[in-house]
């Protein structure tokens, strides 16, 4: 398959590895962001492969587990309502709320679907004109284009039985965070290939020069990762801190411009909670005040509800790098994907999920390291 | 015209006699006269025998002595009908695989529908049609079978229950408990056609792939690996619903064994890895219908794979990894690259991605 086998090549990979164990003269730390390169990480078996040439932290860059349980909690109060079809993407649906999760509540008589695009939502909203039609817009940029668009296409079409449950984030403010933290360790940063298809890489040079950070645009499949981490490793032996594009099959410097703009027309930047980390400010995307008859949570009156997270949880600490998902005393233990205490073990693109289900040759369960 | 003169004098509306139309009735599960035409004008066209055709309460089938093996599975794919087969020939496959799976010669069959009130006869017809088809092809007979009928949306179209009997032979006594440290790992062909082409005829999809089911009677390949070698062919397993990732691990908790797999050996086809990234699913847990996983003594392997090769379902045949006394109850795949990872059952339903 063109576009896809060319990087999975094992002879190139095999050659990058090479690269990057000649290039680095010590051991680097770097922080992949997405959570679809930690799967990629894990599931490939490249941190096996690259041994003590590089630690890799991994990143807060999954959609699913950064969204607040206040959130997940407000979906659930949304989707019971008798009159509401809740549609949501697939990863959602077994993300633990306080008292269950999506597809429990399914199973006890709530309709909740799972969707493949915002648009299908305003599809059924549109064929179903006597039920509210109840789509949850979580996600990085990358899906925000594209729930903007099924926002601005209802108000176009005047579908009001529509409306969104936005869980919005943006990930530089998460990078900076991440930096402004005493206990920072990571190096270099593998930035989310597919949030910059969409925005571009301008709002990193400021972060790479500030922090005198390397960072390298990254794609997901295995050879995209490994020139990325060669890409930093350069980077950081030769005493730079430049952004760079290793996914130039699909990123410029400006992004996918007319996305941009939807994104920009339909949502403003407010502060966010992430879960397990805290709020930050300016990192989250809300509907603009003149979308605001399409906002789930006004809609539905569930603007002020605040939830506090489980104490034994320690996502939060995963997701900022300063914890491996095995070395928490509740992996595998007290939290596995049947029995989730946090949402990083639930979503196929969480790190606590990667390392349970691929990764447990290497690391033992029950917090040894 | 009595019926009809009857209905006028009790005052009900008048209409013509109920019997025909085009779609399932709620009469038609009442045991009354539109059950007995659908047995007569529909299901024994297709399916009658000397032994269904007794009508009676059960089956009275021969059996000299020897040990059955019996296999109950409910169908309720939806869509009904779907490239590659319909919820008939897959109810008829799924349930013979199950047999020839533990190595019994399937030879008996029996068949329950329940069918939702406004089902079109015609798409009955063609199921119940699929259904002997693949019945026949497989040599099976089918001797009892029941209909009932539910009201209008208490039922997604038809579902159908099969039963499936078969004879096992003292020499050929494959089981999930009997795979031995270095057996041999062959599967039957490529992998993830069925669940993929199920995803891809469902509603909401907005690609279209050419991908059809591999729903086929697996029968005729396990009688290759008897003939070939009977005594080493130590368990087999038709990888469905969990995908080949689930059955492996049935295996290998029931034997207690680690498997070690192979992720460049496996044949995943073009059109299949393409909506599995697109959709971001994992072909090792999509669905299959007719292709098998085998363990095999490694001193019968060649003669089993090529055994498996020579007939058309088993073309694509190949050898994809071994037991192991390294990691028991674990499969673990050895990646492309040269790493290696866990393959675990999934809790659940394989859950789309967000990006």
């Amino acid at each position: 398959m063109r576009y896809l086998e060319e990087y999975r090549d094992p002879a190139v990979a095999r050659a990058l590895v090479e690269r990057i164990h000649r290039t680095a003269s010590r051991r680097w730390t770097l922080m992949e962001v997405c959570g679809g390169q930690t799967h990629t990480i894990v599931r490939q078996g490249l941190d096996e492969l690259l041994g003590d040439a590089v630690e890799m932290i991994h990143g807060p860059g999954c959609p699913v587990c950064v969204t607040p349980l206040e959130q997940i909690d407000k979906a659930l109060a949304i989707a019971a309502r008798p009159e509401v079809l809740f549609t949501s993407f697939g990863d959602m649906l077994r993300v633990p709320g306080s008292e269950c999760d999506l597809q429990q509540l399914r199973a006890r008589g709530a309709a909740v679907r799972v969707v493949y695009s915002p648009l299908d939502a305003l599809e059924l909203a549109r064929r179903q004109p006597d039920r509210e039609v109840v789509f949850f817009a979580v996600g990085f940029e990358t899906t925000a284009p594209a729930n903007a668009m099924a926002v601005w296409r209802a108000r176009e079409l005047g579908v009001p039985n529509f409306s969104v449950l936005v869980s919005h984030v943006t990930v530089p403010p998460a990078m900076t965070a991440i930096l402004d933290s005493p206990d920072n360790r990571v190096q270099g940063f593998l930035a989310a290939g597919h949030v910059c298809s969409v925005m571009g890489w301008t709002e990193y040079e400021p972060i790479a020069a500030a922090y005198r950070v390397p960072i390298v645009v990254t794609g997901f499949e295995p050879v995209d990762i490994l020139e990325g981490m060669a890409m930093c490793i350069a980077q950081l032996e030769a005493g730079r801190h430049e952004v760079e594009n290793q996914y130039v099959r699909s990123v410029t410097r400006s992004g996918t411009v007319p996305a941009r703009r939807q994104v920009e027309r339909v949502f403003e930047l407010v502060d966010r909670k992430w879960r397990g980390i805290g709020t930050i400010p300016r990192s989250g995307l809300a509907l603009r005040p003149e979308f605001a008859a399409w906002d789930a949570e006004r809609k539905f009156g569930l603007a002020d509800v605040t939830v506090a997270e489980p104490a034994e949880c320690h996502a939060g600490e995963v997701l900022q790098g300063r914890l491996k998902p095995h070395q928490c005393p509740a992996f595998g233990t007290l939290c596995t994907p049947e029995r989730p205490l946090g949402a990083p073990m639930v979503s196929s693109e969480g790190a606590c999920a990667a390392y349970y289900n691929y990764g447990r040759l290497r690391t033992p369960a029950g917090g040894a390291a | 015209m009595t019926a009809s003169a009857s209905r006028s004098l009790s005052g009900g509306p008048e209409c013509p006699a109920p019997l025909a139309g085009d779609r399932v009735q709620l009469g038609h599960g009442s045991g009354g006269k539109l059950s007995a035409q659908l047995v007569k004008d529909l299901f024994l066209p297709h399916l009658g025998n000397d032994v269904l055709g007794q009508l009676g309460d059960a089956a009275v089938v021969p059996m000299v002595g020897i040990e059955l093996a019996v296999s109950t599975d409910t169908f309720v794919v939806s869509p009904i009908e779907f490239p590659g087969g319909n919820i008939g020939s897959l109810a008829v496959h799924g349930t013979l695989n199950d047999l020839a799976m533990q190595g019994a010669r399937p030879r008996y069959l029996t068949a329950g529908f329940v069918l939702e009130e406004g089902l079109p006869l015609a798409t009955l017809d063609r199921v119940v049609a699929a259904m002997a088809r693949a019945a026949r092809d497989a040599g099976v007979l089918l001797v009892a079978g029941d209909t009932k009928v539910v009201e209008r949306g208490r039922a997604d179209g038809l579902y159908v229950n099969t039963t499936g009997i078969g004879a096992l032979e003292a020499d050929f006594r494959p089981a999930p408990d009997l795979v031995r440290p270095g057996d041999v790992l062959l599967v039957s062909g490529a992998i993830g056609r069925h669940g993929m082409a199920i995803m891809a005829a469902r509603e909401g999809l907005s690609f279209r792939t050419a991908i059809t089911s591999d729903s086929a009677c697996l029968a005729p390949l396990v009688e290759r690996l008897r003939a070939a070698s009977p005594a080493d062919v130590h368990a087999l397993r038709d990888p469905t619903r969990g995908g080949v990732a689930s059955a492996l691990n049935e295996l290998a908790t029931a034997s207690g064994v680690g498997v070690e797999m192979d992720e460049g050996s496996l044949l995943v086809p073009d059109d299949v890895r393409a909506a599995c990234e697109v959709l971001g699913l994992d072909p090792l847990y999509v669905a299959n219908e007719g292709i098998l996983v085998g363990f095999v003594a490694p001193a019968a392997a060649d003669a089993a794979l090529a055994a498996l090769q020579a007939h058309p379902l088993g073309r694509d045949a190949r050898v994809i990894g071994r037991a192991t006394v390294d990691h028991p109850r674990l499969v673990v795949l050895r990646t492309r690259l040269g790493g290696s990872r866990v393959v675990d059952l999934l809790p659940g339903d394989q859950l789309p991605r967000i990006c």
